[in-house]
């Protein structure tokens, strides 16, 4: 694969990544020898069908899981051995997770919501609760903190999910079918959102079968069968030269 | 950490708030637990605080030697019109006892009490109560003391003075607006006595016959004698009895409370039912019967312990349960707050602190119904209930324990969900 020759530095980067899963008798290859750098500023698509294994990307991408075999750097640190303490550190760190149903907390307050990922790095206070407003006017619900979250559609839901993955200034948002859950025009509105972040600098990983989404990424990488199948690159004049 | 404490416990409250009944239902089960606890050990810690103070007024280094008519001839005294019964210790005996009891133990002291039933006359005011001849020893051995004036002395004795000493709520009755003092009052129809002395109030000691101390009129044992004689003539429904009692009772008090134990068995020798076949003569002990009250008091506590670890296991059982089903129905939060960044002992103390506060709060509620019952208790039934805030304590923190232990397993489990597969959960 092509070693992006730029010299901005790699966030995210899985070396001959594996993953097995043992159903019984049979073992499941989900990943099968994937290797993937992510730039600081790239936005990358990861596209494939039902069981090409992006689901299991995602998870490790997440920290959420790990490799059986090979291993993946995240901010420069091997997390493919971390115990669960540490990588569950690293997750609340390092990553701004949007899901495809939105996950808020339901009992909770907008302003609560985004608060959460600070609260488990105990840094909840006066200035949690500044970052929490200011990123909610950010996404444009200023004024619905102490609304709860069945009180708002699926857009300003999914825009409270974007503000609380920005909360940790985490080192990319890892968006998972993000827009799967909503109309073609708030899903619009979405997509516009996140192109607006990646403006400002943000490093954005979408997974997802919709090429609507997958066509804002620089890149979209396929997979099929656990095994990366090929790499698009999206725009024809990239800003990092390819060789 | 404070702030993340009460963040904590706020939101645990949250999601109790969100299934109302289920959560006061299953606090109900620490409620009663707790409710019956504190009232159950109120009613018990009274009931024994009560025997206890009665036996104390005995003294605790006392041993009572008591006259008591003998069952089995009651009977028959009522049926035929004419009767005689003579029981109950004589002065003979009653010197014997001396003798036996200072034999061994030279510093007790011994009295005799003789106990007339009459009523008592001043003016108009009149009460039938219990004339008690007896010594000057009196209020040594009973822990008694003369509030006005003076006691009987052993000049009253050997003059057999027609003197009388007045229990307080006596004093009273008879002498509402007057200084009792130097008064006479009338015995029956024709005893006089001078007032020479007013006892202090007593309180709840029991006294003779059914009345209290406070109520008795005491006169020296030779004036009793002489005025009122051994015999007493008890009419009633038309068959007339005689009675021959010479002594009530006699009062043994010890120095120690060590001495007790040989000469209650001496005494009990000298009127076993070979010795007295009437079985005339009763035999009180208080020390024993405190010895007894604390060890029934311990039995009952035993025994409301076990109920009570039965009852908040029950309580615990039902916030483990409830517990179990909120940590399957919120299996996607927990995904969720994992993929935020929460570690293991963030959903640990999460779930914790949530059973926590269901069992607190149903042990908030149960302290102040157990707070209650002794009251109403109080109120209605007359029984002396007494509420020991170290009994609140404990019940409240049991409780508590209760919530964090039966908590443990749930919290355990919902922290080592798999967070792919809790955030897959529907």
């Amino acid at each position: 694969m092509a070693q992006p020759a730029d010299n901005r530095p790699v966030i995210a980067e899985f070396v001959d990544v594996h993953r097995h899963y043992q159903m019984g008798e049979n073992v499941v290859r989900a990943l099968n020898g994937v290797s993937l750098q992510v730039l600081k500023g790239d936005y990358v698509a990861i596209m494939g069908r039902s069981g090409s294994g992006k689901s299991t990307m995602l998870n490790i991408l997440g920290c959420l899981d790990r490799p059986t075999e090979g291993s993946y750097l995240l901010g420069g640190e091997d997390v493919t051995r971390m115990p669960d303490d540490a990588l569950s550190m690293k997750r609340g760190r390092d990553i701004g997770f949007i899901f495809q149903s939105f996950n808020l907390i339901p009992q909770l307050t907008v302003l609560e919501n985004l608060e959460v990922p600070l609260f488990y790095q105990n840094r909840i206070g006066p200035e949690s609760r500044a970052k929490a407003e200011k990123l909610a006017s950010r996404v444009g619900l200023g004024g619905r903190l102490e609304h709860k979250p069945m009180e708002l559609s699926g857009g300003q839901q999914q825009r409270v999910a974007i503000a609380r993955a920005l909360m940790n200034d985490p080192l990319f948002l890892l968006a998972d079918e993000a827009t799967g859950n909503l109309d073609s025009n708030t899903e619009k509105e979405i997509l516009d959102l996140m192109d607006e972040l990646r403006g400002e600098g943000m490093t954005i990983v979408v997974v997802t079968h919709n090429p609507k989404v997958a066509e804002r990424a620089d890149r979209t990488v396929w997979l099929k069968d656990g095994q990366v199948e090929q790499v698009v690159d999206n725009r024809q004049a990239p800003a990092g030269a390819r060789s | 950490m404070i702030g993340d404490f009460s963040r904590t416990v706020r939101l645990g409250l949250k999601s109790l708030l969100l299934h109302k009944l289920r959560s006061s239902l299953t606090t109900a089960g620490i409620l009663f637990g707790v409710a019956s606890v504190i009232a159950m050990l109120a009613v018990g810690e009274g009931a024994s605080q009560e025997a206890l103070m009665r036996f104390r007024d005995m003294g605790v280094t006392n041993v009572l030697l008591r006259s008591v008519k003998p069952p089995d001839t009651q009977q028959s005294t009522q049926q035929s019109m004419m009767s005689f019964l003579s029981y109950g210790i004589s002065y003979q005996e009653a010197d014997r006892i001396e003798n036996l009891v200072k034999d061994q133990v030279p510093t007790a002291e011994v009295v005799r009490v003789r106990e007339t039933q009459k009523g008592v006359t001043r003016s108009e005011h009149w009460k039938s109560t219990v004339i008690v001849g007896t010594a000057p020893n009196f209020l040594d051995v009973t822990n008694m003391k003369v509030a006005e004036g003076r006691w009987i002395t052993d000049l009253d004795m050997t003059r057999q003075a027609n003197v009388c000493v007045l229990g307080a709520s006596l004093a009273r009755t008879l002498f509402p607006l007057e200084n009792p003092m130097d008064q006479t009052v009338l015995a029956g129809s024709e005893d006089r006595f001078r007032v020479v002395g007013i006892l202090e109030y007593q309180g709840r000691a029991a006294g003779p016959q059914g009345t209290t101390l406070d109520e008795c009129v005491f006169i020296p044992m030779s004036a009793s004698r002489r005025r009122f004689g051994d015999e007493q003539v008890i009419r009633s429904g038309g068959a007339t009895r005689f009675e021959r009692v010479e002594l009530h009772e006699v009062k043994i008090k010890l120095a120690d409370s060590e001495q007790v134990e040989g000469i209650a068995s001496l005494l009990r020798d000298m009127i076993r039912p070979e010795q007295r076949p009437q079985g005339d003569v009763e035999i009180t002990v208080p020390l024993e019967l405190l010895r007894q009250e604390e060890e029934s008091k311990r039995m009952f506590n035993i025994v409301l312990a076990v109920i009570a670890s039965i009852s908040l296991l029950v309580g615990g059982i039902g916030i483990m349960n409830v517990m179990l089903a909120t940590v399957t129905e919120r299996t996607r939060e927990i995904g969720i707050r994992r993929a935020l960044g929460a570690r293991k002992k963030h959903i640990i103390s999460q779930f914790l602190v949530e059973a926590a506060v269901l069992s607190a709060l149903g042990g908030i509620v149960g302290v102040a119904l157990g707070l209650l019952i002794p009251y109403v208790i109080e109120e209605v039934f007359k029984q002396t209930t007494v509420v020991l805030p170290f009994h609140v304590l404990l019940a409240f923190g049991i409780s508590a324990l209760v919530g964090v232990v039966f908590g443990i397993y749930p919290a355990w489990r919902a922290a080592n969900m798999d967070p792919v597969e809790a955030l897959r959960h529907e």
